[in-house]
C-alpha cells in the first residue's frame, strides 16, 4: 500500500482515571513527547470501555483505537482490567472476522508511573497506523464531516 | 436549552506557549449551547475562579468546561466554584489541554487544534451531563470482629477503647486463638500465655466488648455502615450465665477418654470441658461427639455435681441477628495437614511432631507438664532433628507455594530453648534458607548457631525412617559439605506450612470479599491499602491475610482497628454519586451484572410493573445500592440490554466524546 | 554447542530447571546418591549453568537408578530424574549410530546395580 506522508490519523485512547490516565499526565509532566493525533477520553476503569465505544469510534472515522488499563493485578477495582482483557480479545476475533487491521485496536497496560511508557507506546501505535494508511472499511461516510 | 460556559486558561506560559489560548476560545464559542468562551491568565486562582463563579450567575449556566490542567489536579476546585455559584459541581467538566497537549506537543497549530477538539469533546460530554447529587448512608455504631485470636482480641480493644460497641464471634469455646497454645514467644523468649492472657481477661471485662464464644457467622447482609449480621451460637449445652467455671463436672465426667484440641491431641480430656485454666469465658462446654448423656440418655453425672444448674442437655443451637457499622475478618490461621508426606513419617511415628505439637510438649500447662518427653515411650530426647519448609514453597497439590513466614523463627526458637534446657540435646536444623527480616530477629537466630550451638545444615531431609529399638533415621542432604547424612534421631519436628482458617473460604463469599488462589483474603491495595478488603466496610486483621508473626497481627490489627473506628466516628457516609444504575424498564433481569460487580452491589429485586395493556406483571430486575458501587462500570458493558448505565461517565456521554473527537 | 546442548536436554527432558529452589531434598532422599559423582541436585543446577560437559563425561549418569524418588519428593515439580535421562541421552546421541558396540557391553556392566537399561525403560514408559 502506498504511505501516505501526510497522512494524519485520528486516534483515539481511552485511558482509565487510575493508572493509564495518570500515566498519560506523567508523560506530560516529564514532557515527553507524542503525535498530537492521539485524544485522550478518560474512564473510570478500562473495564468501562464498551467494544461498542471503539466500534463507534471507527464508525466515525477514527483511524485507530487504544485502550489503556492498569496492570493485570492492580486494578483499582480489582478485577475490571481481566474483564477488558476478555471483552478486546472477542472484540479482536470479532474485527478479523470483519477483516478490520488488527493494528488499529491496541490494548496497552500503562501505570500511573510509566509515563515514559505511555509516550512510547503511543509514539509506536501512531506510527503502526500511519503505515496501515486510513480507516476506510468500517468508516461510515454518512458520518463524515464535509 | 443548555447553557453553557468555556474557561480557558493560560497557565502563564504552560499552556500559552504552545497552545494560541484566544483561538481556542473562540473556537469553541461556536459550539452548540456555548454563551460564553473566556480566556484567562490563572483559571485554577482566586479571581479565575471568580471569573466562573459570576459567568454561572450572569449567564445562569447550566454547565461549565474549563480547559486547564489535568482533572486529576483542580477538578474538586473547580466543583466546588461551581457548587458555591450554586451550579451543581457535577455539572463541570475538565479538558486536559497540559499534560496531555501542550506540555507534550511542540508546534502551535497541532497543539491548538488539538485543545481545540479536547474543548469540543468536553462540550459535547458537559451537554449530557446531569446534576448529581452525593448520597449518604447512615452508620451503625457497633463492630463485629470475627475471630478471637490475638488479632481479634487486639483490634476489639482498640475499637472499644475509642467509644465504639464491639462484638467478637469466635468459633471456639474460648478466644485466645493459636498464641494461647503457644509456650514462648520470639525473640524475647517470654512466656505467651502471660501476655496473652492479660488481654484476653481485658477483652472479656471491657463493658463495650461482648464476647460470642462457641459461635459462628452464618449470613451476612447490607452494606457499609449498615450490615445486618446473623450470629449461631452453637450449643453448648451449659448455661453461659450460669457457669461459674468451677471445673468440678469435669473431674468428675467419666468419659475420659476424648483427644485434647487444645494439647494438638496428645492427651485425652472429658467430654464436658474447659479448653484451659485461663479460657475466657471460663464456662464449661460439652462435647455432644463424646457425652454419653447426649449420646444415649445414660450419664447425666455433670448435671448432679453442678452446684448452680447450669447443664442444660436440651439446648439448641440459637441464632441472634445484630446491626453493625464495620466488620473485621481475623480468622487466623492453621498448620496444614502432613498426611500426605509420606517421607516424614508423621502419621505413622509418634516421635515425628509438627512445631505446634512441640510447643505443647514443651509448655507448662501441656501434657508432659513442660518436660521434653518423646510422645512414645515419654523418656528425654538425645537428639532432635527439625526439618524446615514442609509444605511452604511448594510447587505441587501438597503444599503451599509461599514462605509461610514465621517457621524459620520459632524453629530457632525451639532449638534455643531446647538447647537452653537440656544442654545434653543435639539440635539439627535442615534449612533451604533461614529467613529472618525483622527488628532482632537475625541476631536471634545467630545466637542460636553461635551461643546455643545449634547445627543449621543447608539441605533437606529426604527420607524419615523410625527404627525398631525406637530410633528414627533420618537422611538428608547437606549441600554445602556435598554429603548425603543419616542422623540417628529421638525426634523429628516438622516446621508445617500454615494456612489459612477453613471456615474463610464460606465467610469470604457471605462478606463478598475476595481471596486468593490460597484462601487468604485479598487486600484493597497491596502496599497502600493493606488492612481493609475490596469490600467497604469490612477490614483485614491478622494472618487471615497473609503469614503473619505475632508482633506483625498486633500491629495489623491495630490498623485494622483504626480503619473501623475511622468508619464509625461518622455518622454517615457520603457516597461517591459516580454509581452505576439501573433503568428497570429496560432490565431484562439475567444476572449479567451481578456476576461481573467485584463489589456485590447489584441484587435482584422483583417488582412490580404496569404492561401496555394495563396489566401488571412481576418482573426480576437488578438494582444498585450506591453506597456499595464504587463506579467501575464493568457492569455497563456486561449489560447486554443496556439497561445499566454509569452516573458521570454514561454510554451516551462518552460516544459523544468519541463523536467530538472523530469529527 | 554448549547453549544448543541445554536447550536439547531442556526440550528432551521437559523440565523446566529454573523452578528448583536448591533445597536439594531430591540429593536427601536418593538411594544411590553415595555412588555418584554428581548428585541429582547438582545435576539440576549445572544444566541450569549450562555446565553440561562433565555431566556427559560422568559415571553418575548411569549410576541414576531411575527409581523416581527424586521426582516424587521434590517440592517445586523439578523432576530430577528427568533431567538426568536427558543428559544420559545426550550423551548416548552423541556417539552417533555406533554409541554401543557389542564388545563393550561386559566393561560397563555393574553386578551391585540393577539392569538399569530395562528399570530405566519400565518406569520411563509407564510414569
Amino acid at each position: 500500500m502506498q504511505v501516505n506522508e501526510n497522512f494524519e490519523p485520528v486516534i483515539v485512547a481511552f485511558c482509565c482515571n487510575w493508572c493509564s490516565y495518570a500515566g498519560a499526565d506523567l508523560s506530560g509532566t516529564n514532557r515527553l513527547n507524542y503525535p498530537a493525533n492521539v485524544k485522550i477520553i478518560r474512564v473510570p476503569c478500562s473495564c468501562r470501555v464498551n467494544p461498542m465505544f471503539i466500534l463507534r469510534a471507527f464508525q466515525r472515522g477514527a483511524d485507530g483505537v487504544i485502550i489503556c488499563g492498569c496492570h493485570p493485578g492492580d486494578c483499582h477495582y480489582t478485577s475490571g482490567n481481566y474483564f477488558t482483557r476478555r471483552r478486546i480479545t472477542l472484540l479482536y476475533s470479532m474485527l478479523d472476522f470483519l477483516g478490520i487491521e488488527r493494528n488499529r485496536t491496541r490494548l496497552e497496560w500503562v501505570s500511573a508511573a510509566e509515563g515514559a511508557k505511555f509516550a512510547a507506546v503511543m509514539n509506536q501505535f501512531v506510527e503502526d497506523v500511519k503505515k496501515l494508511g486510513p480507516n476506510r472499511r468500517l468508516e461510515d461516510l454518512r458520518c463524515r464531516k464535509q | 436549552m443548555q447553557r453553557i460556559g468555556v474557561f480557558v486558561c493560560h497557565c502563564g506560559t504552560n499552556i500559552a506557549a504552545t497552545v494560541d489560548v484566544k483561538a481556542v476560545a473562540e473556537a469553541l464559542s461556536h459550539e452548540p449551547g456555548v454563551v460564553v468562551s473566556q480566556d484567562y491568565q490563572y483559571m485554577c486562582s482566586e479571581s479565575g475562579q471568580e471569573l466562573v463563579k459570576n459567568a454561572i450567575k450572569e449567564h445562569g449556566l447550566t454547565g461549565v468546561v474549563i480547559c486547564s490542567c489535568s482533572p486529576r489536579m483542580h477538578e474538586n476546585t473547580f466543583r466546588k466554584a461551581a457548587a458555591s455559584a450554586g451550579l451543581n459541581p457535577y455539572l463541570v467538566e475538565i479538558a486536559n489541554i497540559r499534560e496531555q497537549c501542550s506540555w507534550i506537543h511542540k508546534n502551535i497549530a497541532s497543539a491548538t487544534d488539538k485543545a481545540v477538539i479536547l474543548g469540543k469533546a468536553a462540550v459535547a460530554k458537559v451537554h449530557l451531563n446531569a446534576p448529581l447529587t452525593a448520597g449518604e448512608s447512615p452508620v451503625v455504631k457497633r463492630a463485629l470482629v470475627i475471630g478471637g485470636g490475638i488479632a481479634g482480641i487486639q483490634t476489639a480493644l482498640d475499637i472499644a477503647e475509642a467509644g465504639f460497641d464491639v462484638d467478637i464471634v469466635e468459633k471456639e469455646p474460648t478466644i485466645g486463638g493459636k498464641m494461647a497454645q503457644i509456650d514462648k514467644t520470639f525473640p524475647t523468649l517470654d512466656c505467651a500465655a502471660c501476655i496473652l492472657t492479660p488481654k484476653m481477661v481485658e477483652a472479656s471485662q471491657n463493658e463495650r466488648i461482648t464476647i460470642h464464644s462457641f459461635s459462628e457467622v452464618s449470613d451476612v447482609k447490607g452494606f457499609v455502615g449498615n450490615f445486618t449480621v446473623t450470629i449461631k451460637k452453637k450449643a453448648r449445652y451449659v448455661d453461659e450465665t450460669k457457669c461459674t467455671g468451677c471445673g468440678l463436672c469435669t473431674e468428675k465426667c467419666p468419659m475420659k477418654k476424648v483427644p485434647n484440641e487444645f494439647n494438638m491431641g496428645l492427651d485425652n480430656r472429658t467430654a464436658v470441658y474447659i479448653p484451659f485454666a485461663q479460657a475466657v469465658p471460663k464456662v464449661a462446654t460439652i462435647d455432644p461427639n463424646y457425652c454419653m448423656m447426649l449420646k444415649n440418655g445414660k450419664c447425666g453425672v455433670c448435671s448432679k455435681v453442678c452446684s448452680v444448674g447450669a447443664i442444660d442437655y436440651k439446648q439448641t443451637d440459637r441464632f441472634i441477628e445484630q446491626k453493625y457499622g464495620a466488620i473485621v475478618v481475623a480468622t487466623g490461621f492453621n498448620p496444614i495437614k502432613l498426611d500426605k508426606y509420606d517421607e516424614f513419617a508423621y502419621s505413622c511415628c509418634p516421635d515425628v511432631v509438627t512445631s505446634l505439637e512441640l510447643e505443647r510438649l514443651m509448655n507448662a500447662a501441656g501434657p508432659n507438664g513442660g518436660t521434653l518427653l518423646r510422645p512414645s515411650d515419654k523418656t528425654h530426647p538425645h537428639t532432635i532433628v527439625f526439618v524446615q519448609c514442609v509444605g511452604s514453597r511448594c510447587d505441587d497439590e501438597k503444599g503451599k507455594p509461599y514462605c509461610s513466614k514465621i517457621c524459620c523463627m520459632y524453629t530457632a526458637k525451639h532449638a534455643m530453648l531446647i538447647r537452653e534446657k537440656y544442654p545434653d540435646t543435639e539440635v539439627y536444623v535442615f534449612y533451604i534458607d533461614v529467613r529472618t527480616p525483622g527488628k532482632n530477629f537475625d541476631e536471634f537466630y545467630r545466637r542460636a548457631v553461635e551461643q546455643y550451638n545449634v547445627h543449621y545444615i543447608k539441605g533437606m531431609v529426604g527420607k524419615v525412617t523410625p527404627k525398631a529399638d525406637g530410633k528414627i533415621d533420618v537422611q538428608a542432604s547437606d549441600l554445602l559439605s556435598n554429603e548425603q547424612l543419616h542422623i540417628n534421631a529421638d525426634m523429628v519436628v516438622l516446621a508445617a506450612a500454615i494456612e489459612p482458617d477453613k471456615t474463610a473460604r464460606p465467610l469470604a463469599t457471605m462478606l463478598t470479599t475476595q481471596m486468593d488462589t490460597n484462601d487468604f483474603f485479598t487486600e484493597a491495595h497491596p502496599k497502600l491499602r493493606p488492612v481493609e478488603s475490596a469490600t467497604a466496610g469490612i477490614f483485614l486483621s491478622g494472618a487471615c491475610q497473609g503469614p503473619k508473626d505475632i508482633p506483625e497481627t498486633v500491629a495489623q490489627a491495630s490498623a485494622a482497628a483504626a480503619k473501623a473506628i475511622g468508619l464509625l466516628c461518622k455518622n454517615s457516609i457520603t457516597c461517591n454519586p459516580c454509581v452505576a444504575h439501573s433503568d428497570e424498564l429496560m432490565c431484562n433481569g439475567c444476572s449479567a451484572c451481578e456476576k461481573v460487580c467485584p463489589y456485590g452491589a447489584i441484587t435482584y429485586q422483583d417488582k412490580e410493573f404496569r404492561m401496555p395493556d394495563r396489566s401488571t406483571a412481576i418482573r426480576r430486575v437488578a438494582s444498585v445500592n450506591p453506597a456499595v458501587c464504587q463506579g467501575c462500570g464493568a457492569c455497563t458493558v456486561a449489560c447486554p440490554s443496556g439497561a445499566m448505565d454509569l452516573n458521570g461517565f454514561s454510554n451516551s456521554q462518552i460516544m459523544a466524546e468519541v463523536d467530538a473527537i472523530c469529527k | 554447542m554448549n547453549k544448543n546442548e541445554k536447550d536439547w536436554i531442556d526440550i528432551t527432558s521437559g523440565v523446566n530447571v529454573r523452578k528448583c529452589m536448591r533445597c536439594g531434598k531430591c540429593s536427601a532422599t536418593c538411594p544411590s546418591y553415595d555412588e555418584m559423582e554428581y548428585h541429582p541436585h547438582q545435576f539440576v543446577y549445572m544444566v541450569e549453568k549450562g555446565d553440561i560437559e562433565p555431566l556427559l563425561n560422568s559415571v553418575s549418569l548411569y549410576k541414576c537408578l531411575t527409581c523416581f524418588a527424586c521426582v516424587e519428593r521434590c517440592p517445586r515439580g523439578v523432576e530430577p530424574a528427568k533431567v538426568i535421562e536427558a543428559v544420559r541421552l545426550t550423551a548416548v546421541r552423541k556417539q552417533g549410530n555406533n554409541h554401543l558396540l557389542p564388545d563393550q557391553i561386559p566393561d560397563m556392566l555393574d553386578d551391585d546395580l540393577p539392569q538399569q537399561a530395562i528399570v530405566t525403560a519400565f518406569r520411563k514408559y509407564t510414569k
